[in-house]
């Protein structure tokens, strides 16, 4: 898209930081218990006020007991955030670090050839179970105009490429070689440099000065996936872990207003934790047949005739609240006196009837497939036709719900489907978050 | 299911419909108006002469005022209710079993919708306040889930499924060219049909119920009352009715090509009307032909034709209006319209017609019971009405 060869990542017209968040996340918390603390990046927040970190949460299951924090203003904050779970794992807690960013630029510029969408996560906890340890790290903030967006504006904007170079550049360096210092190694005991910024010149003054190898550099893919914002030096390191093999050391730096750094020493504990979904799994499951139109309409950006069909009304917050077990974390019910599963959870079994003796079960992760389907030419959606199927569920329960992320045309009675936490619509400026199929990637 | 059924206690002796259609004329008090006027004029009677009224509407109003105000009604009781799409049947079911059980003498069900207002396509309505998690499935798409279920459990080929789907639709333009009130009075030719404009699955816009406007009454007393007011009475033989637990949204076992709601409705209304074998005994039907699909399972759920047979029946014209069972006889839904609070009684008024000889054009050759079938909802989580009515008693 745009002016490059490239390919870049673009969350479909249901996802934003939050659903990609949950995305993620899902994934990182697999296994993983006493989660006390959230913290999320994201410089495209679906609300400006209102904790989406919350949403999150509730998609997640966390602990209602949960500490949450959320973090934006800069990409930088992303490895920021992941700053932040080091923390609270030195505190003796665990927490679940999501970055993730939907990154428009004004049509046909660089900043929207340049970048992707993108989320990603991790858990911090101690020492003992960590998979890479904090060894190192440093900070610096600065007061510089780089790049910046009022509120209200939908485009960010930046000042001349070498402005940044020269002012952030030393700072950037420092940052690096003081990280390094306090981690007690040098530039040649790096087994992968991660670099990522507002300002690509500002990064570009590291490898010269460190004199780094290419080997040691971690591939930015700016052609295969652009610069996904807050997520992208977190991606960047994830693809370094699915890599990585015990004893690397990786160094990570964000710039950005200042700039983070973060010294890390591979454990022996990698190879077991390698998530269901490497980065490169994911990206391998793309499609690349977006029409750049459509992505305008996805984005807001181009206005389009609508359905003659009346606008989705919002969700109410009572009935969200009674239901919000169900809503965000897909949980739905399973009658204890004949087996039945019920999605959404009901009181009355369907089957026999048996009233009040259901136990809740989460149905998030169960493996799905279409009962009978159809395409829904005249629904209201940003991407018809609506996909809609009845899916049946490994192990009994049956939902009427959307499908995502399919080929209209591949839809078949019998499909293998998974669950996907999406935003439905917007509706009065409220957002509607729940769960839709998708074939299985 | 338990009915004791109130077959040939109850009468209707006067009907009135007006067209359906595009009415950007009349308001849905208008609709009510020449509705009602009619079927007084019908029955020889005036406004207070009617005990009670019963009037259905899914959205266009609400209350019992909103016929009052319209008529004018003196201090009458009006019951304003809702069922879906099988509205118009449950305001008769209800004055019926009124008239039956002693209260009043003489009452009036009327069904009205005006749905042409909205600006919108297809069917709308405000739902209430909700969690937002409910599918956003617009009323063909629930139905179209029929198609693919129907052709894999059968083994039809889509392309014949096409084509027996686009003769249903077919056949009822057909009929509906004959009816001076219908919304299309058309005939439209199968190629045609085939070309429209997909809407969901496979059902394109000739698959779908016309969006119209219109009312229909229907006047009921007392079986030994009837001739008080007409020479050709009608008389009620069966009503049920039938709300679904909704299986067929959680439970694996509903396999989208039946719609049990109507099975337990049709052998409820067989048992009241003392029918045996339906695809013999009923000379004619209206049925819920809101989709084409709804009409080809319609057929099996009632006993018209035996399970996975429907598709070969409808192809060899036995519900064709010079078939051995004519279906839809006025257009059904699909030509003559759907202003939903209206539709069931509408088809009551075909029977009407019909059993007195009255049809015109489409008049079947000497018709003794006939059956009318209106249901609301979707396929596995619907409500499903089925009356019997004859011109004779016993």
């Amino acid at each position: 898209m745009g002016a490059g060869k490239g390919e870049r990542t673009v969350a479909s017209y249901d996802e934003d930081a939050v659903s990609m968040g949950v995305e993620a996340a899902r994934d990182a918390v697999r296994g993983a218990s006493d989660i006390d603390t959230l913290i999320f990046a994201t410089t495209s927040p679906p609300y400006a006020e209102k904790l989406n970190a919350a949403t999150l949460a509730a998609a997640l299951d966390l602990p209602r007991t949960l500490r949450s924090l959320e973090l934006g203003a800069s990409t930088r904050m992303g490895l920021g955030a992941l700053l932040a779970g080091a923390d609270a794992a030195s505190a003796g807690g665990r927490a679940l670090v999501v970055a993730a960013d939907v990154v428009i630029g004004a049509p046909g510029g660089g900043r929207e050839s340049g970048s992707g969408d993108g989320a990603v996560a991790f858990v911090t906890g101690p020492d003992s179970e960590a998979i890479a340890k904090v060894v190192g790290r440093a900070s610096a903030t600065a007061e510089i105009l780089d790049v910046w967006r009022l509120p209200t504006d939908p485009f960010a904007k930046q000042w001349e490429e070498r402005f940044g170079a020269e002012t952030l550049g030393p700072i950037v360096l420092d940052t690096a070689t003081r990280a390094l210092k306090s981690a007690g190694i040098g530039p040649a005991d790096l087994a992968t440099v991660i670099l990522d910024g507002t300002n690509a010149r500002a990064m570009a003054v590291i490898p010269e000065a460190l004199r780094l190898k290419p080997e040691q550099l971690a591939d930015p893919l700016l052609g295969a996936v652009g610069r996904t914002g807050s997520a992208h030096a977190g991606l960047l390191l994830a693809r370094a872990l699915d890599r990585a093999r015990a004893g690397d050391r990786i160094l990570v730096v964000a710039g950005g207003d200042g700039c983070d750094a973060i010294v890390l020493e591979v454990t022996a504990k990698v190879e077991a934790a390698r998530p269901v979904h490497s980065v490169d799994r994911w990206l391998g499951s793309k499609r690349n047949d977006l029409p750049y139109n459509t992505y305008l309409k996805w984005r807001g950006i181009l206005p389009f005739e609508p359905p003659r069909r009346p606008e989705p009304e919002r969700p109410a917050a009572p009935p969200m609240q009674r239901a919000g077990h169900w809503k965000h974390a897909f949980f739905g019910s399973r009658c204890e006196a004949c087996g039945t599963g019920h999605l959404p959870p009901q009181r009355v079994c369907v089957k026999c009837a048996a009233v009040d003796q259901m136990r809740e079960e989460r149905f998030s992760e169960a493996s799905c497939k279409v009962a009978t389907y159809t395409l829904d030419h005249l629904a209201y959606t940003l991407q018809p036709p609506v996909v809609a199927a009845i899916v049946d569920f490994e192990g009994g329960g049956r939902l009427s719900c959307e499908l995502t992320d399919v080929d209209p045309k591949s839809v078949a009675i019998g499909n293998e489907l998974e669950m996907t936490f999406r935003r439905l619509y917007t509706g009065q400026g409220v957002h509607n978050y729940f769960w839709k199929a998708r074939p299985k990637r | 299911m338990a009915s004791n059924g109130i077959k040939d206690r109850v009468a209707i002796v006067g009907m009135g419909c007006t067209p359906f259609g595009e009415h950007w004329d009349k308001g849905a008090d208008d609709l009510l108006v020449d509705a009602a006027t009619e079927a007084w004029k019908s029955a020889g009677v005036g406004p207070d002469d009617i005990d009670a009224y019963w009037l259905g509407t899914m959205g266009s109003g609400v209350s019992g005022l909103m016929l009052s105000e319209a008529l004018k009604l003196a201090y009458k009781p009006v019951t304003r209710l809702e069922n879906m799409c099988a509205t118009g049947s449950e305001a008769m079911r209800n004055a019926a079993y009124a008239v039956a059980s002693g209260a009043y003498d003489l009452v009036m069900a009327i069904g009205v919708e005006k749905l042409k207002d909205s600006g919108f396509s297809g069917l709308t309505g405000s739902r209430p306040p909700s969690d937002g998690t409910d599918p956003t499935m617009t009323a063909p798409a629930t139905f179209s889930l029929l198609a693919p279920a129907y052709a894999k459990k059968y083994g039809v080929d889509e392309a014949t499924l096409k084509q027996v789907l686009a003769r249903i639709a077919w056949k009822n333009h057909r009929n509906g060219a004959k009816n001076p009130k219908a919304q299309f009075r058309k005939e439209v030719a199968m190629d045609k049909i085939c070309a429209s404009p997909s809407v969901a699955g496979m059902l394109g816009i000739f698959d779908c119920s016309g969006v119209s406007d219109g009312s229909a009454a229907a006047i009921l007393c007392r079986a030994e009352d009837a001739h008080k007011y007409t020479k050709h009475p009608i008389y009620l033989k069966a009503l049920s009715f039938a709300a679904g637990p909704a299986e067929g949204y959680f439970s694996q076992d509903y396999d989208f090509t039946s719609f049990p709601e109507v099975v337990a409705s049709s052998r409820d209304a067989y048992k009241q009307a003392g029918v045996t074998d339906p695809r013999a005994q009923i000379s004619m039907a209206e049925v819920h032909d809101c989709f084409t699909p709804t009409e080809l399972v319609l057929m099996e759920d009632m006993g018209f034709s035996p399970r996975g047979q429907a598709w070969k029946d409808e192809q060899e014209g036995r519900f064709d209006l010079e078939g051995a069972q004519p279906v839809n006889p006025d257009g059904g839904l699909k030509s003559f319209g759907h202003p939903i609070g209206a539709s069931g009684l509408r088809m009551m008024y075909e029977m009407w017609l019909q059993l007195r000889g009255e049809a015109g054009a489409r008049q079947i050759k000497s018709p003794k019971l006939g059956l009318t079938h209106n249901l609301g909802g979707a396929p596995g989580r619907c409500v499903s009405f089925v009356s019997i009515v004859g011109s004779e008693l016993g």
